[in-house]
């Protein structure tokens, strides 16, 4: 145990962070589109004058748009709201699980005839995340397979569904009704981890599940 | 003086300031460049606005507009709303960290590493999360400048600072584990 937590071992954001600078290039290219700019506004009076018209119609079209963006919510919201609501229905006694086992090799056949693709089933109990069942479930308009994983007393939902073609990005961390949400593409499959645990451990879980 | 030279010569010197947010925000070169090119034009056309004042704030709060404008049009998953009382528990756990001297190999090796996972760690932050500890840690700027840039209460600069703090520190926490 450290004595102090911001000693050496831990790393400090403004000791160990990157500060990035800024490249010559964008200097340079700055520096020639402001000119420019002040250039352009010393144009005529008429010029000026249909350029501010134009600014006020862009700007009604731009907080148009934005209201009716922010109306809707977005389709990944939407999937969010799905994912959640499907983390706690499963917490609702006997909806958890419809295979109740922590060996990967009975979780993994079981999908078998109740998906149309496989997902990646791996029991993490080395780090932390004992794996304690699966089912089908039904999010965001798709079926998909729901993992249950266990951290401490924190039950966790991962969802996997196949997303072809789509790059692996990292962990995305989001917090709604107090659930982490962390959500992932990796090798072709989209995971989405849900848990009253902290949002840090699930992105955790969603580094072993890639590496392991 | 011009305009344009009194632009040059105060809001100018401030590019890698404007450059470090939002390189930070977009966590990505090439759309940071862009931000920050859209940035100093809309500064140079407000530029009449700022009399007096910090340059470099009144910079950086058109570079956050110009990210979050960015973020929203191409990345809009990635503008959560935060729920900022509460939410996370302080459930403390310890985990033993190596206490190197300096002029060790090992800590150098251990340095860089930390300078990694941190990064890593901090790009996986919520953004509404990193900015504030970018301009805190970073940019060494006030709450109050902070809380202006933002456009957030100062109490909420404060607690997103701890929380951001918190929440970054667990995924440093979780990777070092990893990486041991």
């Amino acid at each position: 145990m450290s004595p102090r937590d911001d000693e050496a071992g831990e790393p400090m954001i403004a000791r160990d962070a990157t500060y990035h600078r800024a490249p010559d290039a964008l200097r340079a290219r700055v520096r020639a589109s402001v000119a420019k700019a002040a250039r352009e506004s010393r144009g005529p009076l008429l010029w000026r004058a249909l350029a501010l018209g134009a600014a006020f119609a862009g700007v009604a079209v731009l907080s148009w748009n934005l209201a009716l963006l922010h109306a809707r919510p977005s389709a990944d919201e939407l999937f969010a709201r799905d994912a959640v609501s499907a983390h706690v229905r499963s917490l609702m006694p006997g909806h958890l699980d419809d295979v109740l086992s922590s060996d990967q090799h009975t979780v993994k056949p079981w999908f078998t005839g109740r998906l149309d693709f496989s997902p990646p089933v791996r029991d993490l109990a080395s780090v932390g995340f004992p794996l304690t069942g699966g089912r089908v479930d039904y999010v965001d308009g798709r079926t998909v397979a729901a993992l249950t994983y266990r951290y401490r007393l924190h039950v966790i939902n991962v969802f996997v569904w196949p997303r072809p073609g789509a790059a692996d990005s990292p962990p995305r961390i989001e917090m709604r009704q107090g659930y982490s949400l962390v959500r992932w593409t990796h090798g072709g499959m989209g995971f989405c981890a849900v848990s009253d645990a902290e949002a840090a451990e699930l992105a955790g879980l969603a580094d072993a599940l890639n590496h392991q | 003086m011009t305009p344009l030279a009194r632009f040059e010569k105060t809001v100018l010197p401030h590019l890698d300031a404007a450059y470090n947010l939002a390189r930070w925000i977009t966590r990505n070169d090439q759309d940071a460049q862009d931000v920050v090119q859209e940035a100093y034009l809309r500064a140079f056309r407000y530029f009449e606005g700022l009399r007096g004042g910090d340059a470099r704030a009144w910079l950086l709060a058109i570079v956050r507009n110009a990210g979050y404008t960015w973020l929203e049009k191409n990345r809009p998953a990635e503008v959560v709303a935060l729920e900022d009382p509460g939410a996370l528990s302080a459930e403390a756990e310890t985990v033993g960290h190596a206490s190197p001297s300096d002029g060790n190999p090992e800590v150098i090796l251990l340095q860089s590493a930390n300078r990694k996972i941190l990064n890593q760690a901090l790009e996986e932050l919520p953004v509404g999360y990193r900015e504030v500890l970018v301009m805190r840690e970073l940019e060494d700027l006030s709450y109050k400048d902070i809380a202006a840039i933002a456009g957030l209460p100062m109490g909420t600069v404060m607690s997103r600072l701890a929380r951001g703090r918190e929440l970054l520190r667990r995924l440093v926490e979780v990777r070092m584990r990893k990486a041991s």
